[in-house]
């Protein structure tokens, strides 16, 4: 007997029975079910959920692995220094690196799935129904977007609480408000803002260190211009590490070049919407536009704390912090975005928009992608609310010309106009 | 005047097994019945008891709701057998033929000089009547309902469907009878669409508006054109007929005989030699299905096209309205890793590892495999990508679900029938049954507000 057979024995079963959501999550994961079309259209497309969240992830993994080879570089750069004439072969892609990166960085993804994936299988038996496959982005989404210095316990509750607060409480995949990776994040931004802020959690080791003679600086990009440091920040990174993401940040959005391939690989395979993402990018770009404009004015004096994110060129904001992975994978999400097409337009524009808006004005924390996101997730209903009332509005005003006949048999139909 | 009719959005489903252009005579069937289903929302009220002898175009049964409609038996013999389901529903009628055909014969009517009232008297005696459906709701027409438009697709684009213009060959006085009759019922325009390359015998015909439609499927279904044309309005009315079902009223108005007979497509990869057969309503369909013959044991048969058809079986009966009959393998077996490897026999409308897309006019052979489960809505924008209708489908099938009746007025439901959302239904990810949930919304606005 064949594991095909066999399993199909354990299907039949476990029917019916309280553990059979847990066992169809695993089975379908091994074998696409045997299901069969009921009523309507007897054949099928061949794309279902599982498929679409798995495309997303193949183009995360790119991300991931360039995380974890830039944990270990950035650890090592941070104490032996940053190498002189580097190369991606000979200081970037070496064992050392590999190997520090996936002891520090693998353990957040094990804790992002298993916390999460236990909270969804539970959830699934308890109320009945299949485990959706909504986590399965979820879970790869948290550790690229946390600092790599993360204590597990604390991402452990935060991904407790996003998935149950974030999602379950609404019913599940398809039904959450907010984007439930960014409620994770923004957990544990509010819940622990000591940690998750200021220079020492972007590179491994900087917090044990801090205070001891051997203290390392993990300041990011945006932290260095925060303080109005630009000229110490472009001493240190230029344009293309910027680009390319040898930069401290969190896990898996450094590597604008990386997030560029996933986004097209995304829009290519027709998963992600185009329009969220390029009217994202035109946002953030106006944004810009808009305070480099205001430098150029001179309506800020050189000593505002301000200053130094404003003046950084518009298109440079792209290239650093979580910018570009928030466009490319989290305002993408389907389930909490826009979801008419005009809607997405006016939804992703506002995303880039508020992100670099946020990113300059916040006092705190120099990044504004998650709450930016998270805010227009809230925002996203009532924008296609509004693009729908259009489609209504049209047919309205086609009803004036309507023409209705009376009925043959003469009889006057009372009015039934009242709900229009 | 005429009108072209370009659609864009969609998705033609290249099928194997289209039915090749030969017609042969299908062998006589011992039984013909007459499947209820097929008459949404009738209640029927026998009008004749089981074992009574009736001939061909004799009444049955009638409309609960409206004595005057009748419907008739497509063939002369004997009721055999009343099939009852729960609650002594009527779920078939089954009637033995007798060897020799006898028909009821109405007077001969010149639709020329024809009244209103004539006609629409003479279509619901004789049980023709049933043939019109109308929109809102997608039913059979109201009698006492006049039309501000009738709508005839002559262009099939459903998979594996039967072509318009070659069953409908040779048949234009018929059709043009027809056409005649029915222009006394609406003071509005009898909308016709073709294929904007074919030789439809449809083209040709006085008293139409010709449109000429090109387009990948749904360009050809009657609800996509309607919304090109002249959309339904709340308190509208609109009719539709598929051409077919207009040859038998032009030959009733012709001849005063009710010919149940039809020319249909058998196709579908498991059938050995698909082609047309002329058959008549209710036949079983063994009788052409076995001629074609089958290559293999199990599989489903459907009445109708693939996406909007009912699943029958070889005892089964061809049922009233449909022209096609597709036979296509059962997909109840496991795939290894069916979820995430690449896939090359199966169609796909993203590009997610599939590669349908890069040969847009491969042939395939699809089963019934509903290729992943079924989930909550998840992705958007898909949809809109095949449903070429001045409607928001996504929303539109919430508000069904959550039976807002004001949204679904709104979003156009009166707009539309289930058979518009079988392609979103076929591409939906989160395998979610459209056009259920159309119908069903249909039904509930009928019943609260129609």
């Amino acid at each position: 007997m064949g594991l095909k057979e066999k399993l199909h024995q354990t299907k039949l079963k476990y029917q019916g029975k309280k553990m059979a959501p847990a066992f169809n999550a695993l089975h379908t994961f091994l074998y696409s079910p045997n299901e069969t079309t009921h009523s309507g259209s007897h054949v099928r497309a061949v794309d279902d959920l599982k498929r679409t969240m798995n495309t997303v992830i193949m183009a995360l993994v790119p991300c991931l692995l360039f995380g974890i080879f830039n944990a270990g570089y950035q650890h090592y750069s941070a104490i032996n220094g940053f190498p002189e004439n580097f190369s991606v072969l000979e200081h970037f892609i070496t064992w050392d690196n590999f190997w520090l990166g996936a002891i520090t960085v693998l353990p957040i993804v094990v804790v992002s799935y298993g916390v999460g994936l236990a909270i969804e299988f539970l959830f699934a038996v308890i109320k009945g129904h299949e485990v959706e496959e909504g986590y399965l982005v979820t879970g790869m989404l948290v550790p690229l977007i946390v600092p790599v210095d993360t204590p597990l316990w604390m991402l452990a509750v935060a991904v407790a609480f996003g998935v149950v607060i974030g999602k379950e409480v609404f019913g599940g995949t398809g039904m959450n408000i907010l984007n439930p990776a960014l409620t994770i994040r923004a957990f544990l931004f509010f819940a622990y803002p000591t940690w998750m802020s200021g220079d020492k959690v972007w590179v491994h080791g900087a917090v044990d260190r801090a205070g001891t003679a051997d203290a390392i600086s993990g300041e990011t990009v945006l932290g260095y211009l925060a303080q109005g440091n630009n000229t110490e920040m472009f001493a240190k990174y230029d344009l293309s590490e910027m680009f390319f993401g040898f930069i401290p940040g969190s896990v898996g959005e450094t590597s604008t070049f990386l997030i560029l391939l996933g986004g097209l690989f995304l829009i290519f395979s027709k998963i992600a919407s185009w329009r969220i993402m390029v009217s994202a990018v035109v946002g953030s770009l106006a944004m810009g536009l808009i305070f480099n404009g205001i430098v150029a004015a001179e309506w800020i004096p050189e000593y505002s704390k301000f200053y130094g994110l404003m003046s950084f060129e518009f298109w440079q904001h792209l290239l650093v912090g979580g910018l570009a992975f928030g466009i490319v994978y989290m305002a993408t999400d389907p389930v909490t975005g826009s979801q008419t097409n005009r809607g997405k337009w006016i939804y992703g524009f506002l995303i880039g928009f508020l992100s670099v808006m946020i990113r300059v004005f916040n006092p705190g924390y120099p990044e504004g992608v998650f709450l930016a996101i998270l805010l227009m997730n809230v925002f996203a209903p009532t924008i296609d609310h509004y693009v729908v009332r259009g489609n209504v509005k049209r047919r309205m005003k086609r009803l004036k010309n309507a023409t209705i006949f009376p009925k043959v048999s003469g009889e006057v139909e009372e009015l039934k106009t009242e709900t229009v | 005047m005429s009108k072209d009719i370009r659609i864009k959005k969609g998705l033609n489903i290249n099928l194997v097994g289209a039915a090749e252009k030969t017609t042969s005579k299908a062998v006589l069937s011992n039984v013909y019945a007459l499947n209820l289903d097929d008459f949404h929302g009738i209640t029927p009220k026998m009008l004749v008891k089981q074992g009574a002898e009736v001939k061909a175009g004799e009444p049955l049964f009638y409309n609960k709701a409206n004595e005057e409609m009748l419907f008739v038996s497509p063939v002369s013999g004997e009721l055999v057998e009343i099939v009852r389901g729960a609650r002594r529903r009527i779920l078939t009628l089954k009637i033995l033929a007798d060897k020799t055909q006898e028909y009821t014969s109405h007077k001969v009517m010149d639709v020329e000089k024809a009244e209103a009232d004539e006609v629409r008297k003479f279509l619901l005696q004789s049980g023709a009547w049933p043939f019109i459906k109308q929109r809102p709701y997608d039913i059979i027409a109201t009698p006492d309902s006049t039309p501000k438009a009738i709508f005839i697709s002559g262009y099939a684009t459903a998979p594996l469907a039967a072509d318009p213009d070659f069953v409908l060959q040779g048949k234009e006085a018929e059709l043009q009878a027809a056409i005649s009759a029915l222009r006394t019922l609406t003071p509005g325009k009898i909308h016709v669409s073709v294929g904007k390359s074919s030789q439809s015998p449809l083209a040709g015909l006085e008293g139409i508006t010709l449109h000429k439609v090109s387009g990948p499927h749904p360009a050809g279904l009657v609800g996509t054109q309607i919304n090109k044309i002249d959309p339904v309005n709340k308190g509208e009315v609109v009719w539709t007929i598929s051409p077919q079902d207009l040859v038998i009223i032009g030959e009733l108005f012709l001849t005063g005989k009710f010919n149940a007979e039809r020319t249909i497509a058998l196709g579908g990869s498991v059938v050995k030699s698909p082609k047309y057969y002329t058959t008549k309503i209710g036949a079983e369909i063994s009788t052409f299905l076995y001629a074609s013959g089958v290559s293999q044991e199990k599989f489903r048969l459907i009445n109708g096209d693939v996406l909007t058809g009912s699943k029958t079986h070889p005892e089964g009966h061809l049922g009233f309205y449909n022209n096609t009959v597709t036979a296509i393998p059962e997909g109840d077996d496991y795939e290894f890793f069916g979820w995430n490897k690449p896939v090359f026999n199966k169609i796909s409308s993203t590009r997610a590892l599939t590669f349908s897309w890069m040969q847009p006019n491969k042939k395939y052979d699809l089963d019934t495999n509903t290729n992943g489960e079924h989930r909550a809505f998840v992705v958007t924008g898909r949809y809109e990508a095949v449903f070429p209708l001045d409607i928001y489908p996504l929303q539109l099938l919430k508000a069904c679900m959550v039976k807002d009746l004001d949204e679904m007025e709104q979003l156009g439901l009166y707009e539309v029938a289930p058979e518009d959302f079988s392609l979103t239904e076929f591409i939906c990810i989160s395998k979610q049954p459209h056009q259920q949930i159309i119908r069903e919304g249909l039904d509930l606005l009928y019943q609260e507000i129609g």
